[in-house]
């Protein structure tokens, strides 16, 4: 354990011994990691539309598990796949095809979400549900949860693992990747699976704002700061783990000199990614300029495909 | 179903219809659908906001809704546009959640700016649709030409002295300035359906601009007059017969596009829609097309 009594300016009485908070640090590090692994090939893939709908399109799933009374998570996680394998099989290459019919599914997603939320919210007149799916809260978890979506995370994450080569090669050009052999379609529907899993897991536990932000934001800020995908992969997760408990630690702080009232977590976290992202391009800038003085030369596209 | 109360309803609806209709061509040939997801459905941050230092829901989404525009065009200058929205989403929602944590007060209304509350339109509400709708359509008639080329040829555009990034945020505007007309009746997820589903059908029937243009309108109008019809018979959500017949739409005009296109190769005539995706690469044939 850290000295706390040296760090006590830095972290208020109670951080370190409280329950809520090693749950919040353990269940926000996993889905820090795994959606810092799979986020990297949603930037390079141009797919952060499906991330961020994903986790809009399993609160149907979820509130229809929430009126029959089943797990919300299960629901959430199966109307996931579902809908990841819809998005695959209407099967269109093009970003602006492809981001249409992701809106498609969104839209007519949405639409149940209304349907089953007003059927839930009938029965048992409360919009906290919907504010809970819509935000989720990490200091609310209950202790099991870790063990849940560890195993999801993993399942997602052991799925970018095998697929790591071919999806890498199809990522990058895909038509390169389909002359080689990859089956591409295939690659690409392993990739949706992974992507629907990994967003539900953290989609559920620490709501849709964090899930696209942890997805999209610490991917961004490895891509434009590594050449290579595998080092952009675990800066990534990095990134995300230390922006997920540095908000988290914001959040936790803020209830002493807000009064009470602390700040939610999901802005300090969102507010951490945002300063990293711009100091991220404050350093490739500074490194771009460094490499043309020195060389004397054009910068070269240092990245094989301009991302971040 | 025509009862004095509900004629607000119908105008608002009407209104709302043909505005996502007009825009709702421009977004699915952009390919912005995330920008019309993330505008409407992040603006909440501006009524919460607003809500909380006392000013109009309206200004607040005006200037939310603004405010994301710009941000969504200024950061896809360095980066993806994708990548830009979705950071662009995450703040404004992540902002609008910081907001409602200063009060206690207005979790539900969250519930009738996501889903909206068309049945409740008040006349007084209805004047301020009706000015930015005509705004929306004007800004579209002047911006007709330049819009319609740097959507379908970028580098055409560019070399005529078009800019695409000030044709990119002049269109987040419009987008920005439907979000506020639309959301404070209709909500956002109906509004986000209504500028994507109506406008991804039409162009699969049609490849002449106007024409689509024209279809994606009567699509809107009718998708949302069946919707009032019905969720008025069954006492059920509007937003879920607008998703729901906004898919019902694009899945027609795909199987239709698919089978128009068997149907001519087998003619012996080379199919014009060989990709029915893009609409975009049809004018040009040229790969560059995508991307902002």
């Amino acid at each position: 354990m850290l000295g706390a009594a040296s760090w006590s300016p830095l972290f208020e009485p109670g951080f370190f011994s409280s329950e809520p908070v090693h749950v919040a640090l353990a269940v926000g590090a996993i889905a820090a990691i795994v959606s810092g692994i799979v986020g990297v090939f949603t930037v390079i893939r141009g797919q952060s539309f499906a991330g961020h709908a994903l986790s809009d399109i399993g609160t149907a799933g979820g509130s229809a598990a929430f009126l029959v009374g089943a797990s919300t998570l299960y629901g959430f996680v199966a109307f996931n796949v579902v809908a990841a394998a819809v998005m695959e099989l209407i099967g269109i290459r093009k970003p602006r095809g492809r981001d249409l019919a992701t809106g498609i599914v969104l839209g007519a997603s949405l639409g149940l979400a209304a349907l089953f939320l007003y059927e839930g919210t009938i029965s048992s007149s409360t919009t906290g549900a919907t504010v809970n799916v819509l935000f989720g809260s990490i200091f609310t978890l209950p202790p099991g949860i870790t063990t849940v979506i560890a195993v999801l995370g993993a399942a997602s994450v052991a799925l970018i693992a095998v697929l790591y080569r071919p999806l890498l090669l199809s990522s990058v050009s895909y038509e390169l990747a389909a002359a080689r052999g990859v089956p591409v379609r295939l690659v690409g529907a392993g990739y949706l699976l992974a992507l629907a899993l990994a967003v539900s897991m953290s989609a559920v536990t620490i709501g849709a704002i964090l899930s696209t932000a942890l997805l999209i934001g610490p991917a961004a800020i490895a891509l434009r700061l590594a050449i290579r995908t595998g080092v952009a992969i675990f800066l990534a997760a990095a990134v995300g783990v230390f922006a997920c408990w540095a908000g988290t630690l914001i959040a936790y702080d803020s209830t002493v000199w807000a009064g009470g009232n602390g700040w939610p977590v999901s802005f300090c976290i969102v507010a951490v990614i945002f300063v990293l992202y711009f100091a991220s391009g404050v350093v490739a800038r500074l490194r771009a300029d460094r490499r043309r003085t020195t060389t004397g030369e054009q910068p070269a596209v240092t990245t094989p495909v301009e991302v971040g | 179903m025509f009862a004095s109360f509900m004629m607000n309803a119908w105008e608002a609806a009407t209104i709302v219809a043909i505005v996502a209709g007009v825009v709702g061509f421009f977004t699915v040939l952009r390919g912005a659908a995330f920008a019309a997801h993330a505008l409407p459905n992040g603006a909440f941050a501006g009524a919460a906001g607003a809500f909380l230092i006392g000013a109009n829901t309206i200004v607040g989404l005006g200037v939310f809704s603004l405010a994301g525009a710009g941000m969504i065009a200024g950061l896809g200058r360095r980066a993806r546009s994708d990548v830009a929205t979705a950071l662009t989403i995450v703040l404004m929602l992540a902002l609008g959640d910081l907001f409602l944590s200063r009060t206690s007060e207005y979790a539900p209304e969250i519930f009738a700016l996501l889903f909206g509350e068309i049945l409740g339109v008040s006349t007084s509400k209805l004047w301020p649709t009706i000015a930015i709708a005509a705004v929306c359509i004007v800004a579209v008639a002047v911006l007709y030409r330049p819009l319609m080329l740097s959507s379908v040829s970028p580098d055409v555009a560019e070399a005529r002295g078009i800019n695409p990034r000030v044709m990119d945020l002049a269109f987040l505007v419009v987008v920005a300035l439907v979000t506020t007309m639309a959301v404070p009746v209709v909500g956002s997820l109906l509004i986000f359906s209504l500028l994507i589903g109506p406008a991804g059908a039409a162009r699969s029937f049609t490849n002449r601009p106007p024409v689509a243009m024209g279809l994606s309108v009567v699509f809107a109008l009718v998708t949302v007059w069946v919707a009032i019809a019905v969720s008025y018979e069954t006492n059920l959500p509007i937003g879920f017969f607008v998703g729901a017949i906004s898919a019902f739409a694009y899945t027609v005009g795909r199987t239709w596009t698919a089978w128009s296109g068997r149907r001519s190769r087998r003619g012996g005539d080379r199919a014009t829609l060989a990709d029915p995706a893009d609409l975009a690469d049809q004018g040009t044939a040229h790969a560059g097309a995508e991307s902002g």
